[in-house]
């Protein structure tokens, strides 16, 4: 303190020739320099546009406020929306008046679906069936003319509005892969024997014995809805056995697992949650990328 | 002496201090906080490149829930955040307060033994209730009810400690830096509080509710999520600058009125500006425009901080050549000033419809920490930590050096990547074709911002090689034979 008192009000700074505070702080002393005049008014500038902003934009909090241009975000979103619907609504409109066929002799129609069918494929589908439709254990392929429950037009727009085994759609596709063993219908041997003789429908069996036994077991089990050379039924959305397509792993672990503890994928319906031009969008898509079955 | 002239070059500044009687300062502790501030910084630059590549690797969550990206992100951001700039603050703070007014640490040795382990206690039970995943889900908040209260008790601790000491000052005025320190620890106190009001299950359980819900909640939340940049990582990096880089350059503060006009605009304007967080949300209009129009005039404020640190160096330009220290601060102001100048822009509502939830906020939130924060350490630790250790050379200048450009190209990778692909990200989510369809769908965006993934985790790679070079370099300097400094003045015994 009785140094702070000695010393002069304000030192000069050799190098700048600004007078300094005349404090000091641990050596440390500060320049006695005005502010920046660009700083200042930068600062000021800022100040005046804050100033502008609040009156036309919305700043009260009030309902209603909305400042002198009358602006809400929400506003803004349904413009952006209603913008957006209507720069599509003529060829949407045109799509809801075709049928599907209609759509395919169309080019311009075709092209427009194919566009929007593959955006809705994206969002909606792309997540279980892969970016391609390419399918993963337990979510078919659509990008092959391998179809569980049909592949026409009218097959598919059947499964994407109702689903399969949907809980909350009384019309959507239902069967049931029974639990063969954890139900008790079969004995784990019977199963394997079945499993083999699964194997063998498609060439792959190397265990003679066990399939010749498993033949009975398929014909009082499964045949029913595979059939009775496994050739599936798209009535019950049961698969094909005799090729080498598999939803859920086609060795023999995989085949036994399904035989023992059955498998019910689901898929959602989706009536209630896309519109109507967009499912038919999404039909067409999905056609043209699975095999386009008549 | 009426009316000296100092010629600086001269009689260096430090000499005029030497002249008084000065307090046996509490030193032995801040070499604690200089360690576990190294320490976490490379834990946390650590789990930062770890995450960076499990965005583009995503086999590297393990598995594991204890490895998933979602418990690992908030492990970084508090471990940088505070466990790294937080023992940095409690450093600097507590070093500066004392030379700068003079005055012995209120309570002494002890006191800031308490502050050390009870505020890296915190960090720890934080840390290990991330990985177990105990979380309030709220950003840079995680910590639940029972680390929340510690942290309050010690945070209370470290006003009285670091207020005390200012109060037992013999200097008649209070320094700039530790205004910006003291207004760090009360309003990170208010924010703690304000964010954190929570009812806990129960005495037994980690799980609480928050008081707040719906759009109340998360404004509160981005109030003390934008106020945590505003006074944790800028207010007391601030301090942290106006005492270390007049140091370095050996120079007086360019400007005291500068310094006063940008503190009090800094610190009213800051605290109203987290609205911008929440554009186009639901967050009612009113607030939303109140956010942007107080963070467009924060830009002017915050670079107040940046004009005071860079004109300090007038007359000591040449320093640069041969202080690594000193480049590190000066880099790290530049690197302040491109952040807040950003962060002014983004908040425009306009801008923000872009860049909202993209790559282009991880970017510029990293310009600041890594360029800003990190550098401005960097730079801090080069100077500081041999003079802790009585030592006033740096054992490898040339290492300090290298540091310094693997840093910054790692940062420039890091920005330049992420901006490339926030913008492209903002882009492509509003991209329509020519027949009035979306263009992209979610993941095809996610598929194309891979490449700059990987670019960012190799940006983050060369800032943690950095960070070990400094380690390396910092341990052989406070090794090296004291004898061999003898010659030059150490800090701790001229201040």
């Amino acid at each position: 303190m009785d140094d702070h008192s000695q010393r002069a009000p304000a030192d000069i700074d050799a190098v700048t020739g600004r007078t300094t505070t005349g404090h000091e702080w641990d050596g440390i002393r500060e320049l006695n320099t005005p502010l920046p005049k660009w700083w200042l008014w930068t600062f000021y500038a800022c100040i005046a546009f804050a100033a502008v902003w609040v009156v036309l934009y919305p700043a009260l909090p009030m309902t209603g406020a909305t400042g002198l241009l009358g602006h809400t975000a929400r506003g803004d979103a349904e413009r952006d929306r209603r913008e957006q619907a209507a720069a599509i609504e003529p060829m949407l409109a045109r799509l809801r008046a075709a049928t599907p066929a209609q759509i395919l002799a169309d080019p311009d129609l075709r092209g427009f679906a194919m566009a929007g069918g593959r955006m809705a494929f994206a969002n909606a589908c792309a997540g279980c069936h892969g970016a391609g439709g390419q399918g993963a254990p337990g979510f078919p392929s659509l990008a092959d003319d391998e179809w569980l429950w049909g592949g026409d037009l009218a097959a598919i727009e059947e499964t994407i509005r109702h689903g399969i085994r949907a809980p909350d759609d009384d019309a959507t596709r239902n069967s049931l892969m029974p639990r063969f063993v954890a139900d008790g219908m079969l004995t784990v041997a019977q199963a394997a024997d079945a499993a083999e003789y699964v194997l063998a429908l498609g060439g792959r069996s190397t265990d003679g014995a066990s399939a010749i036994r498993g033949a009975a077991v398929f014909a009082e089990n499964c045949a029913s809805c595979h059939g009775e050379r496994g050739q599936g039924s798209r009535e019950m959305g049961a698969p094909r056995l005799d090729d080498r397509v598999w939803l859920y792993g086609g060795d023999k672990a995989g085949i036994l697992r399904t035989i023992s503890l059955g498998r019910n994928g689901v898929m959602p319906a989706w009536e209630s949650r896309l519109d109507a031009a967009t499912i038919r969008m999404l039909v067409i898509y999905l056609h043209s990328l699975g095999g386009t079955e008549q | 002496m009426p009316h000296d002239v100092i010629a600086a070059a001269a009689v260096p500044p430090v000499m005029r201090g030497a002249m008084r009687p000065q307090p046996v300062y509490v030193e032995t502790p801040l070499r604690a906080f200089a360690v576990a501030t190294i320490f976490w910084g490379i834990a946390g630059f650590l789990v930062g490149v770890y995450i960076a590549f499990q965005l583009a690797f995503p086999v590297l969550n393990l598995g594991l829930e204890y490895t998933t990206f979602g418990r690992l992100r908030p492990l970084h951001t508090s471990a940088v955040i505070f466990a790294f700039g937080g023992n940095a603050l409690l450093l600097t703070s507590l070093y500066v307060v004392q030379r700068t007014c003079r005055a012995r640490l209120l309570g002494g040795d002890d006191a800031a033994w308490f502050l050390f382990w009870g505020y890296n206690f915190f960090i720890v039970i934080a840390a290990t209730g991330y990985l177990l995943g105990v979380t309030q889900g709220k950003e840079y908040a995680e910590p639940e009810w029972y680390a929340d209260l510690w942290l309050t008790f010690v945070w209370v601790a470290y006003l009285v400690i670091y207020g005390g000491t200012i109060l037992r000052r013999e200097e008649p005025h209070i320094y700039v830096a530790n205004w910006f320190f003291l207004a760090f620890i009360i309003t990170v106190a208010v924010l703690h509080l304000g964010n954190n009001m929570a009812l806990p299950v129960s005495f037994a359980g980690a799980k609480s509710y928050g008081a707040a819900a719906g759009v109340q909640d998360a404004m509160i939340q981005w109030w003390y999520g934008h106020n945590a940049v505003g006074f944790f990582l800028t207010a007391g990096f601030l301090g942290m600058m106006y005492y270390f880089v007049p140091k370095q350059a050996e120079r007086p503060i360019y400007s005291y009125r500068l310094s006063i006009v940008h503190f009090w605009a800094l610190t009213f304007l800051y605290i109203w500006a987290g609205p911008h967080h929440l554009h186009h949300t639901a967050l009612p209009d009113w607030a939303q425009v109140l956010g942007m129009v107080f963070s467009i005039m924060l830009w002017m404020p915050s670079w107040g901080g940046m004009i005071n640190g860079l004109m300090t160096l007038s007359g000591a330009w040449d320093k640069l050549r041969t202080d690594p220290g000193l480049r590190f601060s000066v880099a790290a102001l530049g690197f302040y000033g491109i952040a807040t100048f950003e962060g002014p822009v983004m908040s425009i509502r306009a801008v923000n419809s872009l860049s909202h939830y993209t790559d282009w906020t991880i970017g510029h939130v990293h310009s600041g920490a890594l360029g800003w924060n990190g550098f401005i350490t960097f730079g801090v630790l080069y100077w500081l930590v041999p003079r802790l250790w009585g030592r006033t050379q740096l054992w490898s200048a040339k290492l300090a050096n290298w540091h310094f450009w693997i840093a910054t190209l790692g940062i420039l990778l890091y920005i330049t990547s992420m901006w490339v692909s926030g913008i492209m990200q903002g882009l492509m989510w509003r991209a329509y074709d020519h027949l009035g369809f979306l263009q992209y769908s979610f993941v095809e965006t996610v598929a194309a911002m891979r490449p700059y993934y990987v670019i960012r985790a190799l940006g983050g790679v060369l800032f943690l090689v950095g960070a070990l070079l400094m380690a390396y370099n910092l341990y052989r300097s406070v090794r090296a034979p004291r004898e061999a400094n003898a010659a030059l003045p150490a800090a701790t015994a001229a201040a």
